[in-house]
């Protein structure tokens, strides 16, 4: 790691006045992307600053047909909260899904929204459950938010306080981990609304996307069959030692009809 | 620099540190605490586990800095005088371990895991070691350490 001044600032305002003044100063969460970034040296900040503590970005909360969730909450803190459980079951399980237990004690939603890495699992629960990005500036909508491979819609010295989900009717996420790392090879996030259904996809291409094209058929029947045979087009799929563009789109399809089979007699 | 104060096994311990220093290496090169690890220092292995304020965290993928004011628990500070901690007498007795360099970090873990759920299924001690690798792949005494403790711990509560 290259030298680096550590900053603890002591509100949110305080972090972004800082940011505002330092422009190669990086923003670390829980660190579980960032630090082992910072170890191999393909960053190089000038200071962090250290807002996982703060406590403006904490908080779970149901209210208004809306679940809550501070940007600093931990993996494991949404995976065990009996709020978020209770309001979107899947949510909690996607949360109880990423990388290891010693990763969900430190990484956060916040800091996995920030870093948008196309294997990560919480891109996928944003925009499937079409949540909204609230910021120190303004609120963003998933479908604005996401811009492919670690891109976001987050300006300069922007930081994200909470994310806002409407509550499904019901929704579900299927994950096909990587074995070695954990992240998603695919991972499709399925949500019935009032409005219809949402499916997001993460881990297969250079970024979270919605397969419309699924969406569409869910609308006419909400059953795994009707995925069948449907149009996706992996042609900017990752292709990698991994796994090749074909194989990620037939796991798309496959965690699709999972994610569908999970929700298939519950109201 | 940056002045930290950790308490560590139950003592806090001030320093003034580099401020890219890793927690790891506080405990290690700082208090000679070499309980703890180093296995891949890429946030893989688990080796390097210890908690702090209670959760199971990898020391090498935290700053010692960002440790500052909280409570960390490390292998060292789980026997008391020479009597080993349930986990250890279980790892010890099913012979958890072939040449012991992840055992530290696979004790420390499964603490964290036996807290959040003190009877796991074999499934759910998968699951809960995942963030912990044994080069030697001595997984199945591993298991069934985890196993003893925990009917250890729960004995010990009743």
């Amino acid at each position: 790691m290259y030298s680096l001044s550590y900053v603890k600032p002591k509100s949110l305002k305080d972090a972004a006045a800082f940011l505002a003044k330092n422009p190669e100063a990086k923003l670390l969460s829980g660190g579980m992307t960032l630090i082992p970034t910072l170890k191999a040296r393909l960053a190089r900040p000038t200071h962090i600053v250290d807002i996982a503590g703060l406590k403006e970005l904490r908080g779970v909360a149901a209210k208004g047909g809306k679940l809550v969730v501070g940007a600093g909450t931990r993996h494991h803190d949404v995976a065990s909260s009996t709020v978020v459980r209770k309001a979107i079951p899947a949510l909690a399980g996607l949360a109880a899904e990423i990388g290891d237990p010693q990763v969900r004690n430190r990484g956060t939603i916040g800091g996995s929204l920030a870093n948008n890495d196309p294997a990560a699992d919480y891109p996928a629960a944003v925009l499937g459950l079409a949540a909204t990005v609230v910021t120190t500036q303004r609120s963003i909508a998933a479908d604005d938010y996401f811009q492919g491979l670690f891109a976001t819609a987050l300006r300069e010295g922007e930081v994200i306080v909470r994310v806002e989900f409407p509550l499904p009717k019901r929704a579900a996420y299927s994950k096909f981990h990587h074995p070695a790392s954990g992240y998603a090879m695919a991972g499709v996030f399925v949500a019935q609304a009032a409005n219809g259904a949402r499916v997001a996809v993460t881990g297969a291409g250079p970024g979270v996307f919605r397969w419309k094209a699924a969406e569409s058929a869910l609308a006419k029947s909400f059953k795994p069959e009707a995925l069948e045979g449907l149009a996706l087009d992996s042609s900017n799929f990752n292709n990698d030692i991994h796994a090749d563009r074909e194989y990620r789109a037939n796991l798309v399809r496959v965690m699709a009809k999972r994610a569908v089979a999970k929700l298939a007699g519950r109201k | 620099m940056a002045k930290v104060t950790i308490k560590v096994n139950g003592k806090n311990q001030t320093r003034a540190v580099e401020d890219r220093m890793l927690l790891v290496d506080f405990l290690r090169d700082e208090l000679r605490l070499t309980g703890t690890h180093v296995g891949c220092d890429t946030s893989q292995c688990g080796c390097c586990t210890v908690h702090v304020d209670g959760r199971a965290v990898k020391s090498c993928t935290m700053l010692a800095a960002q440790a500052n004011g909280a409570n960390v628990v490390t292998i060292e500070g789980l026997a008391k005088g020479k009597q080993l901690h349930p986990i250890q007498r279980a790892f010890s007795e099913c012979h958890g371990l072939q040449c012991g360099f992840c055992t530290p970090g696979m004790i420390m873990a499964t603490a964290g895991l036996l807290k959040d759920n003190p009877n796991p299924t074999d499934e759910q001690i998968y699951k809960g070691l995942e963030g912990n690798l044994c080069r030697c792949t001595g997984y199945i005494n591993i298991v069934k350490a985890v196993k003893m403790s925990a009917k250890l711990l729960r004995g010990r509560k009743h």
